[in-house]
């Protein structure tokens, strides 16, 4: 009896991944899930931080996915490795800091490596690619770069749109019916709806942007100030999640502040203090901010009033912060709250 | 019944927490007990979920006071009622085969 193949599916925990390996799967190839953590996904931490999005769903939606379809989902950090992929993309970015094109031929250069390791021996490898989905990264002319670059080459299966594009290594060896596969292209879901519908799906995730912070104009803002104020292009993971959370206000290149919004956030923050200098206010209800940068006593002092606009005392003649450095030594001041009228547009970074 | 494995993933977003107790369950023999110290509240349903698609098995999910929090996975994915972001999460899972 013949082997049964196995490949393994890049789940990003949106519709088209899934139905490529559900496709793949219904023509009898063992399939099993892999998704990468790069430190900007959208899901999973933003809606752990915010307080008002405490009512939404919280599942990872690869992992739902995963559980969709029944297979094994291996979910991978390459965190570290991917800041390669970001500060130096050789396809360059998109409309913002997004390096699409350069993600995917890491993604399933990642994917490839890990499957043919001699513990998991997989034979394929198979991704929800649509051509013409994605103006960056998913076109024509993309599909044999990603295959070439990945070093996946034809055993790279796009199952939606695999009618095409030339034959691939699972086609030839008859592990997979190229007649059972689809020609979706362009940016039109409706094919992808159908096909979910015919397939039994009635729910399934569907984020804009394809789930990376990465391609907000706001966050790639922020992402930006942080290499100017710094002086260089690089980052921690720490640094990339803080940019996902609070307004940024920015009243020079020595210091920042990142002014919680809403409770939540405020909770998230607290976790900082140690790293941080950070600011309250004792007289009155209000956020927690945190000082990014060096700041001297007059830069704090502005940093006070900026912070009592926030809060409650917004509309009080004084407001007392405390301020407490990393090593939590405390001091207060006493401050008028900065009108708005004195706080720049452009000191709001991303907004 | 004592776990065999202690991870501590407190201060960890998901999917990190999920990630660790992967790479720690990973070579561990069935059946060995390992308890997850989580305080991202994601954690109550992405490890159940991620337990189920890989065969092991949920046996607890406390909050830091003892209180029950499972079982959780609702078909809404929503945080339980009554727990608060950044309280500590305490999962016990039995690896399977």
């Amino acid at each position: 009896m013949a082997k049964q193949p196995k490949a393994v599916a890049l789940i990003s925990g949106g519709l088209d991944s899934m139905l490529a390996a559900k496709v793949v799967m219904d023509q009898g190839v063992h399939v099993e899930g892999i998704n990468f953590f790069t430190g900007f996904c959208v899901e999973g931490h933003t809606h752990a931080i915010r307080e008002k999005d405490r009512a939404k769903p919280k599942r990872n939606n690869a992992l739902w996915v995963a559980e969709q379809l029944g297979i094994k989902l291996h979910i991978i950090d390459v965190i570290e490795e991917y800041k390669d992929v970001l500060l130096n993309p050789k396809h360059g970015y998109g409309a913002n800091l997004n390096p699409c094109l350069d993600c995917k031929i890491f993604m399933v250069n990642k994917a490839l490596a890990w499957s043919f390791m001699e513990e998991n021996g997989f034979d394929f490898i198979i991704t929800g690619e649509v051509i013409g989905q994605r103006p960056k990264s998913q076109r024509k002319e993309t599909m044999p770069v990603i295959a070439r670059e990945s070093g996946a080459q034809d055993r790279l299966l796009r199952p939606l749109c695999a009618k095409l594009l030339p034959e691939t290594h699972p086609e030839r060896e008859g592990w997979v019916d190229r007649g059972a596969l689809f020609d979706f292209h362009g940016r039109n879901r409706k094919p992808q709806i159908a096909l979910a519908e015919s397939l039994g799906f009635s729910d399934w995730s569907q984020p804009a942007g394809g789930c990376c912070f990465l391609t907000d104009a706001q966050y790639s803002a922020k992402l930006t100030d942080l290499w100017q104020a710094q002086g260089s292009r690089a980052y921690e993971l720490d640094d990339i999640m803080l940019l996902k959370v609070g307004r940024h206000i920015r009243p020079n290149e020595r210091f920042k502040l990142i002014v919680g919004r809403e409770e939540g956030e405020n909770r998230y923050l607290e976790g900082y203090r140690r790293r941080f200098t950070s600011l309250h206010a004792t007289s009155h209800k209000g956020p927690l901010a945190l000082v990014d940068g060096d700041a001297d006593d007059d830069e704090l002092a502005l940093a006070a009033r900026i912070l009592a606009r926030y809060g409650q005392g917004r509309d009080a003649d004084s407001v007392t912060i405390a301020i407490t450095q990393p090593n939590a030594v405390a001091s207060e001041v006493t401050v008028a709250p900065l009108p708005p009228s004195q706080i720049p547009a452009q000191w709001h970074v991303g907004s | 019944m004592s776990a065999a494995e202690t991870l501590d993933a407190r201060g960890l977003l998901c999917p990190l927490p999920v990630i660790r107790t992967q790479d720690r369950v990973k070579g561990l023999p069935p059946g060995t007990i390992v308890e997850v110290l989580a305080t991202d509240v994601g954690t109550l349903h992405d490890i159940p979920a991620w337990c189920r698609v890989h065969g092991h098995e949920v046996l607890s999910m406390m909050d830091q006071d003892g209180v029950n929090l499972g079982p959780a996975g609702d078909e809404a994915g929503t945080a339980p009622q009554g727990i608060k972001a950044g309280s500590e999460i305490c999962i016990r899972l039995r690896v399977g085969a």
